[in-house]
């Protein structure tokens, strides 16, 4: 048998470089599935499909919750009063600066659509309450305003809209 | 360190086994023979305390993981069978939900022991860093256990516990969805909740055997904080540690029943017999006693990400300690100053503990405040000075002269 200086490259050298590869990236495939696994499965997704609203019968000055993809979404029929709170604020002055007109759709101001779900962690806020006439939530004392903007409070975003269409002038798509 | 005694066994069939499996050798050298300081108090039979726990724990659980349904539908349902329909399953459920808190009870009272006598310095950091991590293994099945009766604390806690993690930046809402399994808290994050909730206690029986193994390898800390010198200092572990412990469980296990058997929700939340509604958050959400302080530390701070990183930094500082404590004295009985400010850190968590009970709003926010800066500055700024300027007391040569001159 001869031998071999280290620093010289072998045969082995390179089947053990090999194996070691061959043995990470099987570690990592192996990971894929374990950590996959806990994402919402196809059932969870299936039923995250859009919704339709009606609007007709919600009256103006009140707000209705309807669920998608397990959130609630607050869909608020708003009065003037409260639109033009939401459109008289210096929006330079707000936490996370976003005017009324960014948060409804063009030519359809009364109806404000929010996820109703305190940006802070997650607790459901009430409608119609704190000292901006919008929304409080009761954790931990976020408000919002009329346009569902933060204004004061942990929470550090502005109450999320979720994708919506108008699919006429009283039906909106939700998703 | 030197035994009392060595094993050896006189049966023949022991002997025989011992050849193959010294496991009577272990026991013997690690719960008979082992020497124990002689000069320890009460405050050290914590450890066994916390070991008695465990096992209640993990036999009640158990036993009730046999009636209990891990279903959005039939969970809440499932534990109330457990409570009238189950045979004895009101007394197996008290012995639980109690022991949780009869649990944290006892592992405060071992930290902060621990913190008094300076159990944590050199050579036992690695001792004290195991403990560490049993207590956030510890918050973190108490925590999905709690999620299990899925009533309107279940449920919301949940929502709030595992929104602490949509605060990371970029990746926040994917990792949370990740952890629901769903777009909101529902029956994949009950399912797996309840999987983890049956793992983690045998994870902490794990990390308890490292715990004792480190203990058992540089030996236990004392009430007089210097190590122990001759056979004089220590007694056998067997009777006198054992019959001191068993003693202390036994009155612990008193105030334990007082709990189940008189007032057995005391500790709970009447809101948790309500059915969880995803719907409706209830209007004063709040943790189990034993996280309030860490509680109030989250709500303290206006920011959300910086709320979350002050109430994990200010478990994940207790890790830290053993350096931040620059004193090379341990006991605190010859630390004047550091015993004060010992009270004053243990009258700061409480008040934090009752800050969290109560709503984030006026007055409150700012007491709030001003304790969780204390909570940081007692790790940052008092323990790294006291070491420096304190004059601290002289040092008995050994624990029999501590214990001589006392008497």
């Amino acid at each position: 048998m001869t031998t071999v200086s280290s620093a010289e490259h072998t045969r082995r050298d390179f089947l053990y470089v090999a194996t070691g590869a061959v043995a990470a990236v099987g570690g990592a495939a192996v990971l894929v599935p374990l950590i996959a696994q806990m994402n919402p499965d196809a059932s969870t997704i299936a039923a995250g499909a859009p919704i339709d609203v009606d609007l007709a019968p919600v009256g103006e000055g009140q707000v209705i919750k309807v669920f998608w993809r397990s959130k609630p979404i607050f869909i608020s029929h708003r009065t003037k009063k409260e639109i033009d709170e939401a459109k008289n604020v210096d929006v330079a002055t707000l936490p996370d600066p976003q005017t009324d007109a960014q948060r409804t759709k063009e030519g359809h101001e009364p109806w404000l659509v929010v996820i109703g779900i305190c940006t802070h962690l997650g607790c459901i806020p009430l409608a119609h309450q704190g000292e901006y006439g919008g929304y409080f939530c009761p954790c931990h004392g976020s408000v919002y305003d009329t346009a569902g903007r933060i204004r004061k409070g942990p929470a550090p975003k502005n109450l999320e809209l979720p994708p919506y269409s108008f699919v006429s002038d009283t039906r909106i798509r939700i998703g | 360190m030197s035994g009392h005694s060595t094993y050896q066994p006189q049966n023949g069939f022991l002997q025989w086994i011992e050849k193959r499996l010294p496991i009577g050798g272990l026991i013997h050298s690690s719960f008979i023979a082992y020497p124990t300081p002689k000069n320890l108090n009460y405050w050290w039979t914590f450890g066994g305390i916390l070991s008695f726990m465990l096992g209640v724990q993990i036999i009640t659980g158990i036993v009730l993981a046999m009636h209990y349904t891990p279903h959005v539908d039939l969970a809440f349902n499932s534990v109330e069978t457990i409570m009238r329909d189950v045979n004895y399953g009101w007394l197996l459920r008290y012995v639980h939900s109690n022991g949780a808190s009869m649990f944290f009870i006892a592992v405060y009272i071992h930290i902060f022991r621990g913190m008094y006598y300076g159990s944590y310095k050199e050579p036992r950091e690695v001792l004290w860093i195991l403990g560490v991590i049993i207590y956030l293994l510890m918050m973190a099945t108490g925590f999905l256990g709690y999620t299990l009766p899925w009533g309107q604390m279940s449920f919301w806690g949940a929502t709030v516990i595992t929104n602490f993690f949509s605060a990371i930046p970029g990746v926040g809402e994917t990792v949370v969805t990740w952890l629901w399994g769903g777009y909101a808290v529902g029956n994949p994050t009950l399912n797996r909740f309840y999987s983890l909730h049956y793992l983690l206690p045998f994870v902490i029986a794990g990390v308890v055997v490292l715990h004792v193994w480190a203990l058992h390898v540089v030996g236990q800390n004392n009430p007089a904080g210097i190590e122990p010198k001759s056979d004089k200092d220590t007694v056998p572990f067997t009777p006198y540690a054992t019959v001191k412990d068993g003693f202390f469980i036994v009155v612990f296990c008193m105030m334990y029943a007082w709990f189940v058997f008189y007032t057995p929700n005391f500790l709970g939340h009447a809101d948790n017999y309500i059915a969880a509604n995803p719907a409706v958050t209830p209007a004063h959400i709040v943790p189990e006693w034993y996280y309030l302080p860490f509680y109030a530390i989250l709500r303290a701070i206006p920011d959300k990400l910086l709320g979350v990183l002050a109430m994990f930094g200010s478990i994940a500082i207790l890790a830290f300690l053993p350096w931040l404590d620059t004193s090379k004295v341990r006991s605190a009985r010859y630390r004047p100053l550091y015993r004060q400010f010992f009270w004053l850190f243990v009258a700061v968590c409480i008040g934090l503990g009752w800050l969290g009970s109560k709503p984030a709003e006026g007055i409150y926010t700012l007491i709030a405040r001003i304790l969780t800066f204390y909570y940081f500055a007692h790790f940052i700024i008092v323990l790294p000075l006291l070491g420096i300027f304190e004059k601290s007391k002289p040092l008995p040569n050994s624990i029999s002269e501590s214990v001589l001159a006392k008497a």
